[in-house]
């Protein structure tokens, strides 16, 4: 009886220990794979976080992203970031008002024979993610990343949630592929490509996202 | 030129245009449906105004390229519609229009507002309709036949 009772203790004794270090194997392997799916990204110093967010900040402040970054009842439009044309306005969920909605006008896709730029649910960043004072004066670089960061302004994203952001949301991508205006005539783009903008927020998340 | 299989007022239409041609002149020139009215071509005035899958649209900017397999609803059909209907009841009603050329984008910029908002303020159609243009300045009978579909489809 004390003897089987021996055996089976030994018997769980070795299962637990085969089953950690078979653990052990497969974490190690999958940490070697790179970027875990719950966004692990190397280590990166502070400064080199600063200077990162630096060319975020210069993204995130070009009219394609900031005309609808406002702290406004309505977007702006052009490189000039003037008020959007024809009485538009916010609306609840800053998709416009019935009748007169985002979609109204914007489709899915930009209208270049039309001039109207398109992406998949154009609507405006909410008020808390607002780049810009009433005046439509650009809010300090540190006051930007502040918000940026600040998860009860940001919809409850971490820093993989906001690289997520950036890599996958259609109207992000949109910055980078603006369409024509209807003269023909592209629209300016932002000074970084859509890799280089990624790449930066990379750099940005690793270094803890620092602020300036 | 592609062909596009487009379904207006409930009805399958087919058309083959250019994928750039701008709805509205495919609802006009196409399928000779001239309800809906040119009045700016830059989404500007909402004289274009149909609705793509129940959302008030300026058709006059939206090529049919990105239609897709939304169902339109132009002022021609509208009235099939109870909201419709009850807009369509107050122009007349309230004599709303003049020389009549922005109504149609009225009248549907109005049933999306009722669709959405039952009894609308004064506040609600100024902002709601504030993108429809009248040369002829009915905007005060609009309002009031606004109000009074609002009364009969609530």
């Amino acid at each position: 009886m004390v003897h089987s009772k021996k055996l089976r203790l030994r018997r769980t004794l070795v299962i637990v220990v085969v089953g950690l270090v078979l653990w052990s194997i497969t974490t190690s392997w999958a940490a070697g794979q790179g970027s875990a799916p719950s966004g692990k990204i190397p280590q990166a110093n502070r400064e080199a976080g600063l200077v990162a967010w630096q060319q975020v900040y210069s993204v995130l402040t070009h009219p394609r992203c900031i005309n609808c970054h406002t702290a406004t009842n309505y977007p702006q439009q052009g490189d000039d970031r003037h008020r959007h044309l024809f009485n538009v306005v916010r609306g609840p969920g800053g998709k416009g008002l019935p009748g007169l909605n985002c979609a109204t006008c914007h489709q899915g896709a930009n209208a270049d024979s039309t001039g109207v730029p398109g992406a998949h649910n154009w609507h405006l960043a909410p008020l808390s993610m607002k780049w810009q004072d009433v005046n439509d004066n650009l809010l300090p670089s540190a006051d930007v990343c502040r918000s940026l960061i600040d998860r009860s302004k940001n919809d409850n994203l971490d820093g993989s949630g906001i690289l997520r952001h950036h890599q996958q949301e259609p109207l992000v991508l949109w910055a980078f592929q603006p369409g024509q205006r209807r003269d023909g005539s592209a629209r300016s783009l932002p000074p970084l490509s859509h890799d280089e903008f990624v790449a930066a927020t990379k750099t940005w998340v690793a270094a803890g996202m620092p602020c300036p | 030129m592609e062909k596009y299989t487009l379904t207006v007022n409930g009805q399958s239409k087919e058309v083959t245009v250019d994928p750039s041609t701008p709805l509205l002149w495919v609802l006009r020139e196409e399928l000779k449906m001239t309800g809906t009215k040119y009045g700016c071509g830059i989404s500007a005035c909402g004289a274009c105004t149909i609705h793509l899958a129940g959302v008030a649209t300026r058709s006059c900017v939206v090529p049919v390229s990105l239609v897709g397999n939304r169902s339109i609803v132009t002022i021609e059909g509208i009235g099939q519609d109870p909201v419709g209907r009850a807009v369509q009841d107050a122009w007349v009603a309230e004599d709303v229009v003049q020389c009549g050329y922005c109504q149609s984008g009225q009248i549907m910029s109005a049933v999306a507002l009722l669709k959405s908002v039952r009894k609308p303020t004064d506040a609600n159609i100024e902002e709601s309709m504030g993108g429809n243009l009248c040369r002829c300045g009915t905007y005060v009978r609009i309002r009031k036949a606004i109000k009074a579909a609002s009364q009969k489809s609530a």
